[in-house]
């Protein structure tokens, strides 16, 4: 009976401690939306304090924040959805296809480019930032609707990595059965292999989406920048090199590029934490 | 009697063998041939693709190391002479020992504290879920918005001290350690959630039959059963550290400034992946070649602690 009390007693313990991290982990995103909401001079002064009285500056964030440094932050929202949406769909698509393509007929030259792939996957951007960029730049790739054959260049590797993996495990009946009674390949790979990927194509499709929409350099180095941003390019623009920066301002755009995100987390966060720990293990 | 049966075994066994070797020899080709014929569709874009955005920049940035150049035109071959100034720029000779220092102090703390909540949200509380969600949700918010996130945070503290995060290398240190805890706790806690999960539970009861406390479970038992747990977390952290760029451009950009003996301006709190961008898109273009020697340095070093893990990872599979 004394053990069962004190475990008891140690519940309430752990469930009171682990409650207290968990505030101090969600109070920087709720810091953020409190000084979205000041003026800028006090966003330094009183971080910590409840926007009132003249350090309340409302709404006026927002609206200032959205054509802020002349160039329209929609613009930047639109672009990121566009490239991260793009992108997403050619990897899914054609790395799943190759995928397929060197699981099956796995010759010589599929095992070269399987390493070559894996290898791939321990470069880091720095080493090929900058002949990529020249790269793109002279095949025009530099616009948000052709920057995703970059995408689909750069981050084959991990894609097709997960995807060989899964497919080896298939079993090959059910493709003999479907060769059998006629399909093509093509016909077999969309309607028989295809649906059997679907639990990899989740976790892919969430890894890729979630680099893509918070990658920085590349989308920096490789777009026409005078043209096109996207979101954590606007933000480090502002922060970075426009003259006297609106704290306030700022926060509310990050207030506005979090809020997708957490709706998006919180709506599908079981296959986001399953594709992230199957990423992991497997990189 | 039984001779005849063992030989009547043995021929089956041959028999068999046979059979399924020429039954998928005739199955394979049957799959293999009309696949390997349609190339073009299911290959031909990736690799592409791929040679694009990978294979020609690579194979030319190894070249480029080797050359002077401002653009990838006017390249001339000028050997590993780039190299010898790379390793004598005392700006890289620094965030080469900041990030390793970097590296090291993030990957304690992070994996650390990452194990010791995986440890809590195993203990069959309520709600752990819900936890779980709480600790793994910076993970998604890019690495850009957090480092401005947390200068706001930092900036609210110091300037009570009349201070702020780019007035000192400590500051700005202990400033990157903090936001990565925040961010990468979760994610290494996940990974420690499923290996501990995955320890059989009457390993455990037996150890309580058998009179171990608490701590002695821990040890001797719990620890040893996700060492595999263990390794993975430590190389990503430590890869992850290394690898560096976003969050250490957005929190300090490797302010504040140092002026060397020699004139040469030392930014204190530059990571490695930041100072080869800043010497590739610095002020002078003429050190481009410099910056795409320390780029082949860094991807040696990055590529040597992935392979260590792997054969790490692999020598521990032995073993179970």
């Amino acid at each position: 009976m004394k053990t069962k009390s004190s475990s008891k007693a140690l519940k309430v313990l752990l469930t009171v401690l682990l409650s207290v991290i968990s505030l101090v982990w969600v109070a920087p995103i709720f810091l953020v939306f409190l000084n979205s909401f000041k003026v800028n001079t006090f966003v330094k002064t009183d971080t910590f304090g409840w926007p009132s009285g003249e350090s309340l500056a409302g709404w006026g964030n927002f609206i200032k924040g959205m054509t802020f440094g002349d160039y329209p932050f929609m613009n930047s929202v639109l672009y990121s959805v566009v490239i991260t949406l793009l992108s997403t769909f050619l990897i899914l698509l054609f790395t799943s296809m190759a995928a397929w393509f060197i699981a099956r007929v796995d010759n010589m030259w599929c095992k070269v480019f399987y390493y070559i792939f894996v290898f791939s996957m321990v470069v880091p951007f720095q080493m090929v930032m900058f002949t990529l960029a020249k790269t793109a730049d002279s095949l025009k790739l530099n616009t948000p609707f052709t920057i995703p054959v970059i995408y689909l260049g750069f981050g084959a590797g991990l894609a097709v990595f997960m995807f060989v993996g899964f497919v080896k495990g298939l079993p090959l009946e059910i493709e003999e059965a479907a060769a059998i009674d006629g399909c093509g390949p093509i016909r077999t790979y969309f309607s028989v292999v295809l649906p059997m990927l679907k639990p990899t194509l989740i976790s892919v499709g969430i890894l890729e989406i979630m680099w893509i929409w918070n990658d920085y350099l590349l989308p920096y180095l490789v777009l026409d920048r005078t043209k096109y941003m996207t979101i954590p390019i606007h933000i480090q623009y502002l922060q970075g090199s426009y003259g006297t920066v609106d704290l306030g301002a700022i926060m509310a755009l990050i207030t506005l590029s979090i809020i997708p995100v957490i709706i998006f987390y919180l709506s599908c966060q079981k296959y986001i934490i399953k594709g992230v720990a199957a990423g992991a293990v497997k990189g | 009697m039984t001779r005849p049966i063992i030989f009547e075994k043995i021929g089956r066994a041959i028999y068999m063998k046979k059979m399924k070797n020429s039954n998928s020899a005739v199955n394979s080709t049957m799959i293999t041939r009309p696949i390997a014929r349609c190339f073009p569709i299911f290959l031909l874009p990736t690799v592409a693709a791929f040679f694009i955005g990978f294979v020609y920049p690579f194979i030319k940035g190894m070249y480029l190391s080797l050359c002077s150049f401002t653009t990838t035109s006017d390249a001339k071959f000028v050997g590993f002479s780039n190299y010898i100034k790379a390793a004598q720029d005392a700006t890289f000779v620094h965030a080469f020992w900041y990030t390793a220092l970097y590296a090291v102090v993030s990957l304690i703390f992070i994996n650390v504290i990452a194990f010791f909540l995986a440890f809590l949200l195993t203990q069959g509380i309520k709600g752990t879920s819900i936890y779980r969600t709480v600790f793994f949700m910076p993970n998604l918010i890019g690495g850009i918005v957090l480092g401005y996130i947390w200068s706001m945070i930092f900036d609210g503290i110091l300037s009570r001290y009349g201070t702020n995060i780019l007035m000192e290398t400590r500051y700005g240190f202990w400033g990157l350690i903090i936001l990565m805890c925040w961010q990468q706790i979760g994610y290494m806690m996940i990974i420690y959630i499923a290996g501990l999960q995955a320890i059989p539970e009457d390993m455990i009861e037996a150890a309580r039959i058998d009179g171990a406390t608490r701590m002695q479970t821990l040890f001797h038992v719990t620890l040893p059963n996700v060492m595999s747990s263990i390794t993975i977390c430590m190389f990503l952290s430590l890869t992850n550290g290394f690898k560096l760029f976003d969050q250490n451009l957005a929190l300090t950009g490797g302010q504040p400034f140092k002026w060397a003996e020699d004139g040469t301006v030392v930014k204190t709190t530059e990571m490695l992946a930041l100072n080869i961008y800043n010497t590739f898109y610095g002020q002078s273009s003429s050190a481009r070649g410099v910056a795409q020697a320390k780029a082949v340095v860094f991807f040696i070093l990055v590529a040597v602690i992935s392979l260590v893990q792997l054969s790490a990872t692999k020598s521990k599979e032995v073993q179970q």
